[in-house]
């Protein structure tokens, strides 16, 4: 096993070209897929009209003054505004692409906000040619009015309160420019209370204002409690987001753990696969399963070789990721764990490859046939497509070493919930399985 | 590949047939090679040689039937069976290591002499031409000095003076003890190398015996390959 090795390793050290090859391609490759996948989206630029004359952008609601424009403004936290004029601007703006969205605040939105009553619509035009982007403005606008609800809302609720707190005890209102004095439900029940005590117990008239006071009695208890209720209503749900399928891995992360699999993906698979093909295209297939070597043995010896090179370069890429993007030296163990795992995993499929095909050349191809997809459904999210076919997607991602790997080496760099038994479990039970296929398949094809 | 009857011999085929699909490659195949016998193969294209002798080397297991071979016995594919990307000493040098040779490095160096390749030993086998990569081939069959030796048309792409050092060799082999089977299209080299020949046709043994008997079965005054040839033609082949 040890000469097979060796001689292995010495077949591989006189093709420099390709040794080059499996050693750049991967990384480009994996490369070029981080930083496509870690380039967040950029700020969409969303066309942005206020109808609301300047004059009119603040208003009196109660005792609060509301300026609008503070809350346009938190829209442009999120998105890039190209100011326009007028309407037809704006979507000419979303028509000609320049702005992937049209915000337009509507005139009467100060109006309607000061009413209390009504509920001013704010308009949004998309430009759905992009998909992708505009379901991200879309989101991303969706999240901005839930949150200008929010604060509107608190503000409207604390006028409500305060207007309660008026009845219910008394004061200044300020109406129409006129000061006018409230007397509050409290003071009304004690003035009825004074009035009654001179009134004859059992007149008429003292029947009536007891009707009366105890009335505000309740009136009072109960005004006291809609405060409380009010402001729960301000802030019906405290909204907390947890994630509860997927990492919560930082997307600069999670490109590193892609890139990574993806390389160890591609130098384990082409050469298990290769170097077994050799042995069939060579011949020398026939002469080593005569009695030198079991068919599980070299199957092994194979698996081997792949995954310790494999595991080289992704562990070599790793650390040098490490240069670029922080990563926690400090968990390497797991990463070496995870890698390992991966490695051989994929060092077992391409074994499988080499057994089923027998030509390098076929091999090669074969590997490079089904790396991509494999690799490319692993990373389908759920929600992108339909919720069958994301479970046989689900299934194929079982049967092949990606998914299990991708977590794994996930987890090994960025911690997680699940951990790393399940992938690590699953990627040995896929390792020991397409062993089997190998040997069933070396079996059958001589 | 169980031993059904108990034979002497080192080598032999007990009642072998191998189907390929539909097609037989060989069929009820019976003969016992005795020990330090030098026995020949001979036969038309598809007439099963390779067949044979794989099934008797343990590459392939027959259909039905079975055969008796010595354990490490050793074997000359037809193809050279043999890593380009290594030298011709470290291709001798692993199959040394992997024979477990006792001194592998001795070994080797017999081998380069016997093979006339002592000056190519450090030359990629890709970097050889057909003949010499079949004397590594060979080579490599004869490292672990087995003591029964298989050889699928060994001399077919060597040059006279190689061909005549394998023969020679063989033959040194053969007086010491070591039973080998050859096939070969060389009809004269069997005739000359060989102490038996057995005739293989479409997958049927038609002859077994000494080249002067198979001769004598036809037209006296024929030469041995013309006789080789009137035998087939007889036999509808
Ligand atoms: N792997 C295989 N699959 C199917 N048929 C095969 C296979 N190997 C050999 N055959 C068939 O078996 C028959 C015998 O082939 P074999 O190679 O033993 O002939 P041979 O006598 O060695 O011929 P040659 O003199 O050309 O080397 C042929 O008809 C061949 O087509
Ligand atoms: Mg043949």
């Amino acid at each position: 096993m040890r000469w097979l090795l060796l001689k292995d390793l010495r077949i591989l050290g006189r093709s420099p070209l390709l040794v080059m090859l499996l050693v750049i391609y991967p990384v480009a490759i994996a490369l070029l897929i981080g930083s496509a996948l870690s380039r967040g989206p950029e700020k969409p630029k969303v066309a942005f009209l206020n109808l609301v004359p300047p004059s009119e952008n603040t208003f009196d609601l109660g005792s609060e003054k509301i300026d609008v424009s503070k809350y346009s403004k938190m829209f442009f936290t999120a998105v890039e505004p190209i100011r326009v004029q007028t309407r037809a601007q704006a979507l000419e703006k979303v028509r000609s692409g320049e702005a992937l969205a049209a915000l337009i605040i509507p005139a009467d939105i100060t109006d309607k906000l000061a009413s209390g009553l009504e509920q001013p619509t704010l308009e949004v035009f998309y430009n759905v040619e992009d998909p992708i982007k505009a379901s991200f403005v879309e989101s991303t606008l969706n999240a901005q009015v839930a949150k200008a609800n929010d604060a509107l809302s608190d503000v409207v609720t604390k006028t409500a309160v305060s207007y309660l707190d008026l009845l219910l005890k008394g004061g200044q209102l300020n109406l129409l420019g006129q000061e006018l004095n409230v007397m509050g439900l409290q003071k009304a029940k004690e003035s009825m209370e004074k009035a009654d005590k001179v009134l004859a117990p059992g007149s008429p008239q003292h029947k009536e204002l007891k009707k009366a006071i105890d009335y505000a009695a309740l009136a009072i208890a109960n005004l006291g409690l809609s405060d409380d209720v009010l402001r729960t209503i301000a802030s019906p749900l405290r909204v907390k987001q947890t994630v509860l399928k997927g990492s919560r891995t930082p997307l600069d992360a999670f490109a590193v753990a892609v890139a990574v699999t993806m390389s160890l993906m591609f130098v384990a698979l082409l050469l298990a696969a290769g170097v077994l093909a050799l042995e069939r295209e060579e011949n020398t297939f026939s002469r080593l399963v005569r009695g030198l070597v079991s068919r599980l043995g070299l199957l092994l010896e194979k698996i081997g070789l792949a995954a310790v090179c494999a595991f080289g370069v992704a562990l070599i890429m790793l650390c040098g990721t490490g240069l670029f993007i922080s990563l926690d030296f400090s968990r390497v163990g797991l990463w070496v764990v995870a890698l390992a795992a991966g490695a051989v995993g994929f060092g077992a499929m391409g074994v499988a490859i080499g057994a089923i095909t027998r030509e390098v050349r076929t091999a090669s191809l074969m590997a490079f046939l089904l790396s991509l997809p494999i690799a490319f459904l692993a990373l389908v999210p759920s929600g992108a497509v339909s919720s069958g076919l994301y479970d046989l997607i689900g299934v194929i991602c079982a049967v092949f070493p990606f998914k299990s790997t991708l977590q794994a080496i996930d987890v090994a760099l960025n911690g997680g919930d699940p951990g790393m038994v399940t992938p690590l479990l699953h990627l040995a039970a896929l390792a020991v399985g397409f062993t089997a296929i190998a040997r069933l398949a070396l079996r059958r094809f001589e | 590949m169980a031993i059904t009857q108990q034979t002497l011999a080192p080598l032999a085929a007990i009642a072998v047939t191998k189907l390929y699909g539909q097609r037989a490659a060989l069929r009820d195949v019976s003969f016992e090679v005795p020990a330090g016998e030098l026995v020949a193969v001979i036969g038309p294209n598809g007439a099963g040689k390779t067949t044979l002798l794989s099934i008797l080397a343990g590459i392939q297991a027959p259909t039905q039937g079975s055969v008796v071979a010595p354990a490490g016995l050793g074997w000359v594919p037809q193809q050279p069976a043999i890593y380009s990307k290594l030298t011709v000493a470290e291709n001798l040098r692993l199959f040394a290591r992997l024979e477990r040779v006792d001194d592998p490095e001795a070994a080797v160096a017999a081998m380069l002499v016997q093979t006339d390749l002592e000056d190519r030993a450090d030359d990629q086998v890709s970097t050889l031409s057909g003949g010499n990569r079949q004397r590594v081939n060979i080579a490599i069959g004869l490292l672990a000095e087995p003591s029964a030796l298989l050889l699928d048309e060994p001399s077919s792409s060597l040059d006279p003076r190689q061909r005549e050092r394998l023969w020679e060799f063989i033959g040194e082999l053969g007086h010491g003890g070591t039973t080998v089977l050859y096939s070969t299209h060389n009809v004269a080299e069997a005739e000359r190398y060989a102490d038996r020949v057995l005739v293989l046709a479409d997958g049927e043994l038609l002859f077994a015996g000494s080249p002067r008997e198979l001769q004598a079965g036809t037209d006296a005054d024929l030469d041995f390959e013309s006789a080789f040839v009137a035998f087939l033609h007889e036999r509808g082949h």
